[in-house]
């Protein structure tokens, strides 16, 4: 008969942690990106009256969730450097806040334009 | 007296769902922290962390449902364009726009929407490790304080939203 390790590795909350910083992560380079090229904007209103809300949303939702799977696959059984995930979860969460605050953003996209 | 449509939305959005936020990420923050291993051995855990496991998973769950509300029935009707000659008081971004004393409220909006969505994606990865590890997370000192941390941004975020959308409520209401 076999015998079952019930000990956990820490490798499933590791790869959920991180992957909820990527997924914050992701959606703040999406706010940052579409405020400074505006012609991404319309192509992020995947529900017109919400706008490119809609569309970032949408797509850090799928990038956290992508994130999750490919890391839950290869770490979930591992047991990982949990101190370099901690770090890393907490510049990828500082980077998901300063990017979903627009107005900088958009500044220096009007800046680029009136550059050109 | 009854309520608008927009006015019911608005209640059951920032007065009804993060209202139940708060009371999860509370219920789940005290669990956290009194999941260390001296506690453990008390009679009564086991009924305590499913206590706190239905804190975080209620939280995780009013969290997306605020935030798909805030997103897909809310900022619609916020950001709607008014028509030529129309009442602006109807339509809170063109109001909040044409006055410049209440312009910056505009940006808080805008990173109120945004920042808001940190919230359930951060609530649900605290809720699902807790599940998984369960009773094992008083020895794993590192990951409960990691999502202790986690909780209490998830619930920074939903602050702001909800600070921003009570003022901006308080400027121009969507009737």
């Amino acid at each position: 008969m076999e015998t079952e390790n019930t000990a956990l590795t820490n490798g499933a909350a590791a790869a959920a942690i991180l992957a909820s910083a990527i997924g914050a992560c992701a959606l703040g380079a999406l706010t940052a990106v579409s405020e400074v090229v505006a012609s991404l904007r319309p192509l992020l209103a995947f529900y017109p009256p919400a706008g490119p809300l809609s569309g970032r949303a949408a797509l850090a939702v799928l990038v956290w969730l992508a994130a999750w799977a490919c890391l839950h696959a290869s770490w979930k059984e591992r047991q990982v450097d949990f101190s370099k995930i901690f770090i890393w979860t907490l510049i990828l969460l500082a980077g998901g806040l300063i990017g979903t605050f627009p107005p900088p953003f958009e500044e220096l996209g009007e800046m680029l334009r009136s550059m050109r | 007296m009854g309520l608008t449509d927009r006015e019911l939305w608005t209640a059951v959005h920032g007065m009804i769902l993060w209202t139940i936020f708060l009371l999860g990420f509370a219920a789940g923050l005290a669990g956290l922290w009194n999941l260390r291993p001296e506690c453990v051995a008390v009679a009564g855990m086991p009924r305590q962390l499913r206590r706190l496991l239905s804190g975080l998973w209620v939280a995780a769950a009013a969290a997306w449902a605020a935030v798909l509300t805030g997103t897909f029935v809310l900022y619609p009707w916020y950001r709607a364009r008014p028509p030529e000659g129309a009442n602006l008081a109807n339509y809170p971004r063109a109001y909040l726009q044409a006055n410049p004393e209440f312009a910056e409220w505009h940006d808080g909006m805008e990173w109120k929407q945004q920042v808001a969505w940190l919230a359930p994606i951060l609530a649900t990865a605290v809720a699902y490790v807790a599940m998984r590890y369960g009773l094992g997370l008083a020895v794993e000192a590192k990951i409960r304080r990691t999502l202790m941390i986690l909780l209490t941004v998830a619930f920074l975020t939903s602050g702001v939203a909800a600070f921003v959308g009570s003022f901006i409520n308080k400027i121009v209401s969507m009737h």
